[in-house]
This record gives C-alpha cells, structure tokens and sequence, in this order.
C-alpha cells in the first residue's frame, strides 16, 4: 500500500466571484522513501494540493472532495484531533519563506522544543537536547548558542535549515517541502536541496517537494507529476517526464529552464500568455489558449489523463493520440 | 530623554503663555482680595514678581520647578500646589488603575472572540456598543448611571452617588463601592475601541505564515491563539495601553467632575474656574510628566516585548 494516495482530489474555495475550483481531479500515489515532484505555475493548484494533505486548507470556504489516503487513513475525513495528532508526527511540512514561517518573537530553540513537546511529554530539558542535535543535523554550527536566536538574526539558508529541524523533530513518515528553495539566494538553494536529500536517505521518509522549478525537482525526485489549473496534465518518473515529455505544458516548463551551457536568457522559450484566472477557466484542456498545437476540439472536452507508458500519463489528444484510445478502450 | 525634557518645558511655557496673554483675572487682585487699594496691589505684584516681564516671571517658575520641585503656592488657598496635588493623587490613580484594568478584562476575551468569528453576530455587537460607548459622552453615561444606581437619587439605589469618595487605606469597602461607577463609565469608552483593535490585530496575525507553521506542528488550536496568535497581536496593543494609562493617571477631568471625586483632574477645573494660575500650571505639568513616562514606559515595554526591536 502506497504511504500516501491521492484519489480525485478536488478542493474548491467559495469566494465572493463564486466557486474557485483550485484542485480538480488530482490522483497520485507516493510510496514510502520515495521522492516525488510537484510541478506547476503559480496558481496551478499544487501548494493547496500539499495543504490540504495536512488539512490547513480547512475552513468554512473550502469545500473538499475525493480521498486523501495516508497509510490507508483518509485525512480528508479525519476529525480536528485526529488530523492535530499526525500533523507534526507523522506528515511535517516545510513551507516557502522561512522568515514568515518562523515567529518572530519566540526563540528557535523553543520553536522546535515546542513541535517535540506537542506530541511526547517530554521534560523541557530532554526536548532542548534534542533540539540541540536536530540543529546539529541540520547542519548549523554551535548550536548549543544557536537556540537562544530569533529568527532575524539567522541568515535566510539558516532559517530555512530550523524549518527542516522543526519539522523532521519527530521523524516523519511524509515531508512536505513546498517551494523550499524558492525565497533563498542561488548559492544557498542547491545545499537546502542537498540537506534534504541526505535528511530522506538517512531517515527513510518520503518527501513530496513542490515547486515551480522543475530544475530544482529534476535533480532528485523519482516520480513527477505536472499541473496545470488545477489538474494533473501529466505525471511519471523522472526520466519519462523530464526526458521524454508529452505534455505541450510540461515541454514549455522545459524550454524554460536556463542551462550554464544552454542558450543566454533571451534565446530561452517561454512559455506565450499567462496563467488563467481560476474563476473562469478557458473550456476543455485549460492550457489550449497558451498551446501552439491545440486544435478546435481541444476547447470542447477536458482531456483525460491517460497512458502512454509504463507509469507515464498525459492529458493531451493531440500530442498523445494513442491516448485517447486507451481511455475508450 | 532629551526630547521628553524638551516636551515637558515647551508644555509648561505653553500653559504660562496662554495665561500670560490671556489672563482671566489678575493674579494680585485674586492675592489679595477685592477690597485691595491700588498701593496694596501694586505691593503684592512687586513681591510676587508679577510686575516682571514674562520670562523673567518663566525663569523664576522654571527654576523652582527643576531645583525643589516647587510649584509654587495657588493663588487661592495660598497652600502649595505640589501638595494639593499630591493629596489627590490617590484618587485620580485609584480611578485610572481601576478602570483600566477593567477595560482590559472586557477588551482582551471580547476582542479573541471577535477575531475567531470575524463578521458574526457577536462580531457586528462589539462594533456597534463601540460605536455607541466612543460616541456617548463620559458625563452623559456617568449621569445616566447617577440617576439609575447612585443611593441618594438613583432608581435603583446600589452604591454611593456622587462625593462618596474614601481613600482606599480608610475604607477599602466604600472606595471600591464609591468607584465602581466611574470605573466602568470610564472602561466602556475604552473596553470598545480596545476589543476592536485586539480583534483586528488577532485576524491579521491568525493568517499569517508562522501561524500556519504553529499548526503544522500539530499544536492545539487553544495554544495557537494564545502562544503565538495573541503573543504577537498584544505587542502594540500594550505599548497604545500604556500611553492611554498614562494619559488618565495625570486626572480625568470628566468622570472626576461628575462623580465629584477629589483628584487632580477636578483640581484642574477648579483651578481654571479661579483662575489660579499656579495650580493650572502644577495640573498641567503633571499631567504632561505622566504621559512622558507613559511615552517612556511604552517604548521600553516594545522593545522588551519585540525582540527585532532595538534602542
């Protein structure tokens, strides 16, 4: 059984325009101590996929539907405790901004003997020992000195690296980093990346990473799965979607990825037009407008996802023909 | 510091100006009485060195204030204004305290319960009794709640109307029965506008990031609110608390007045319908001294309380 399973994950928010529908149909899987990518634009749905993993999309505006298996569980049906006691425990995130995610006014150390205490009760001396070797782990220096800081006296790289100790305090069966990478300096991007993948090999969690980046993705996941406006438009190992793409969506995310022996900044392809607005999406394949292959039809009918390899899905017709007969079949 | 110094004498020359220029009545003639010939007064201007130009008439003042603290005597009761004053201190402080601590037991649970149902019922109740308590004059409320509860004229005689005040270490029964009005006039202004500003300030904190790191962690939601929702939501809340306590423990002039209690702030009126020009200047500095180490207190308290905050 798979440590995670999404089955036709839809999340929608009631806004004042009317229904957002900011997840639509999302299935995944990630087994234990796998890595798996989530790649999209901003807006494509993948940061409320990975919140409402950990229920914080709950609220009275949001209307969420499907299943959410963890360990054969569905978090979606899960009550407020149930959910408290596996958030921290067992599935631990890392967001964005490590400066906005941390409190300003409390210290490191008490941040992260806070995450330790919430789930054992441990004396406060034992979780500060432990939050010592976890800062230790994380790669910060001294940090018997270090866990008396407030977070804006730590560099952004550091800051980012008590995020990882915050959540890996409790081993975690699933890691979540979303967009961990995204508010740090170049230099510091790739040893974040670096930690996180000796942190997983050495602690056997699973890791869902999600960015907008599918250069920070490429270089260490085994799955990816690519959105687009909420949905999956294409999804498969490593080597099937970084190395043999689909997806007209996927290859434009390709084509955009700036290489130190590739072409110079200006002779990279982006991607025409810009993302659509979630409360009115464009009818059929949402990305038809952007597509330089869409055809007429592409507006009328919302392609399925469907096989062309092994484990290799793609949502395109046009591009994947063969597509279309297999989901007839 | 420096500035405060520079605060308290600009205030002080102020209030010596305004009195200069547009005196209400002549301080020798209210020396002396109205019966005086015009050898005596002369006399008196001449000793009380009311014939010298202003600044000189500033200078003397000033000196006396910073070497002895000497605020010099009023002009009616010929007895020392820093002791009038200091004998009505405990009053005035008994009814800030009072009624701060009171507006603060309102404010904090009504303002945390607003923030956590934004845009209910109880949320648009708050809004409108703010509404209604910052827009109802203290003497109205105060007299409102004379004629309902005082025991000599009220409706429904509970407590001591009007001049029952008695000093706390006298009768501690009585003073708290005798302020129990003027505190809760006094907190409702206050308790509104407080519970506002904790609830707004809560509702941007609660939505923001470290707040959802909080319950990442799998923290309860009591201890999400409390430990990292209010502890950063209370931090500007308490340095605006400090300055409005400090503006109140130099005399409320209005509640003092209606419940006819004997503190600095009626001193201040009665010095200003006499006008007594040294006890107006004693009030007045008084009340600008407190709201100077109110200024001070504030911002040592934000900086304690915010560690990216330093001097």
């Amino acid at each position: 059984m798979a440590l995670l399973e999404l089955r036709g994950l839809r999340v929608a928010f009631r806004t004042r325009e009317g229904l957002v529908q900011a997840v639509n149909d999302v299935t995944l899987s990630l087994d234990r101590g796998r890595t798996m990518g989530l790649v999209g634009e901003s807006g494509s749905g993948k940061t409320v996929t990975a919140l409402t993993i950990l229920g914080l999309t709950r609220s009275e505006q949001t209307e969420a539907a499907g299943e959410a298996l963890f360990d054969g569980v569905d978090l979606l049906r899960l009550s407020g405790s149930e959910l408290r006691s596996l958030r921290g425990r067992r599935i631990a995130m890392v967001f964005q901004d490590p400066l906005s995610s941390l409190h300003p006014m409390h210290r490191i150390g008490w941040q992260i003997d806070e995450a330790i205490r919430a789930h054992e009760g441990t004396s406060k001396k034992a979780a500060r020992s432990r939050t010592v070797q976890l800062l230790r782990s994380v790669g910060i220096q001294d940090p018997e000195a270090r866990v008396d800081s407030y977070p804006h006296e730590l560099s952004g790289g550091m800051r980012q690296r008590v995020m990882i100790a915050i959540a890996l305090a409790l081993s975690p069966d699933l890691l979540i980093a979303d967009e961990p990478t995204s508010a740090l300096d170049v230099t510091v991007q790739s040893q974040i990346l670096e930690l996180l993948a000796r942190l997983q090999s050495e602690m056997g969690m699973a890791l869902l990473i999600v960015s907008h980046d599918l250069g920070v993705i490429a270089e260490q996941t085994d799955e990816i799965v690519v959105m687009y406006a909420g949905r999956v438009v294409e999804q498969g190992t490593r080597d099937d979607v970084i190395g043999a793409a689909i997806h007209p969506y996927t290859r434009g995310l390709l084509d955009s990825i700036p290489h130190v022996d590739g072409p110079r900044v200006a002779e990279l392809t982006p991607i025409p037009g810009a993302p659509p607005n979630a409360v009115s999406l464009p009818s059929g394949c949402a990305f038809h407008p952007r597509c330089v292959h869409a055809l007429a039809s592409c507006a009328l009918k919302v392609p399925d996802l469907a096989l062309v390899g092994s484990d290799h899905r793609v949502a395109c017709p046009v591009m994947a023909p063969l597509a279309v007969d297999s989901s007839n079949r | 510091m420096g500035w405060s110094a520079l605060l308290l004498v600009l205030v002080t020359l102020l209030t010596f100006l305004v009195f200069y220029v547009l005196p209400s009545a002549d301080p020798a003639l209210l020396r002396i009485g109205r019966h005086a010939s015009p050898e005596q007064i002369a006399e008196v201007r001449a000793v009380f060195g009311l014939d010298e130009p202003f600044y000189t008439q500033f200078w003397i003042y000033a000196k006396d204030v910073v070497t002895e603290f000497d605020l010099g005597y009023s002009y009616y009761s010929e007895v020392a204004v820093r002791e009038e004053i200091f004998s009505r201190l405990p009053a005035s402080v008994s009814v800030a305290l009072g009624a701060f601590v009171l507006w603060m037991a309102i404010a904090l649970p009504v303002g945390v319960l607003t923030a956590l149902k934004p845009r209910s019922r109880s949320d648009r109740a708050v809004t409108g009794l703010t509404l209604f308590f910052l827009s109802a004059p203290t003497y109205w409320l105060g007299l409102v709640a004379l004629f309902l509860f005082a025991r000599d004229i009220g409706r429904f005689p509970l407590v001591g109307g009007a001049g029952t005040y008695v000093a706390l270490s006298e009768d501690p029964k009585a003073w708290f029965e005798s302020l129990i009005w003027p505190w809760i006039v006094l907190a409702l202004a206050f308790a509104g506008l407080y519970a506002r500003m904790i609830g707004e300030n809560l509702r941007d904190t609660l939505s923001q990031d470290y707040i959802r790191t909080a319950r990442a962690k799998g923290l309860s939601e009591r201890r999400v609110i409390l430990r990292h929702g209010l502890r950063a939501a209370l931090t500007p809340i308490v340095t605006l608390a400090a300055l409005d306590l400090g503006l109140l423990l130099g005399g409320t002039i209005l509640v003092e007045t209606v419940f006819n209690i004997p503190g600095v702030g009626r001193y201040a009126v009665e010095a200003i319908q006499n006008g007594d020009l040294p006890a107006i200047q004693g009030t007045v500095l008084f009340g600008a001294i407190f709201i100077v180490l109110a200024i001070l207190a504030a911002d040592i308290l934000y900086a304690v309380l915010d560690p990216r905050v330093r001097y």
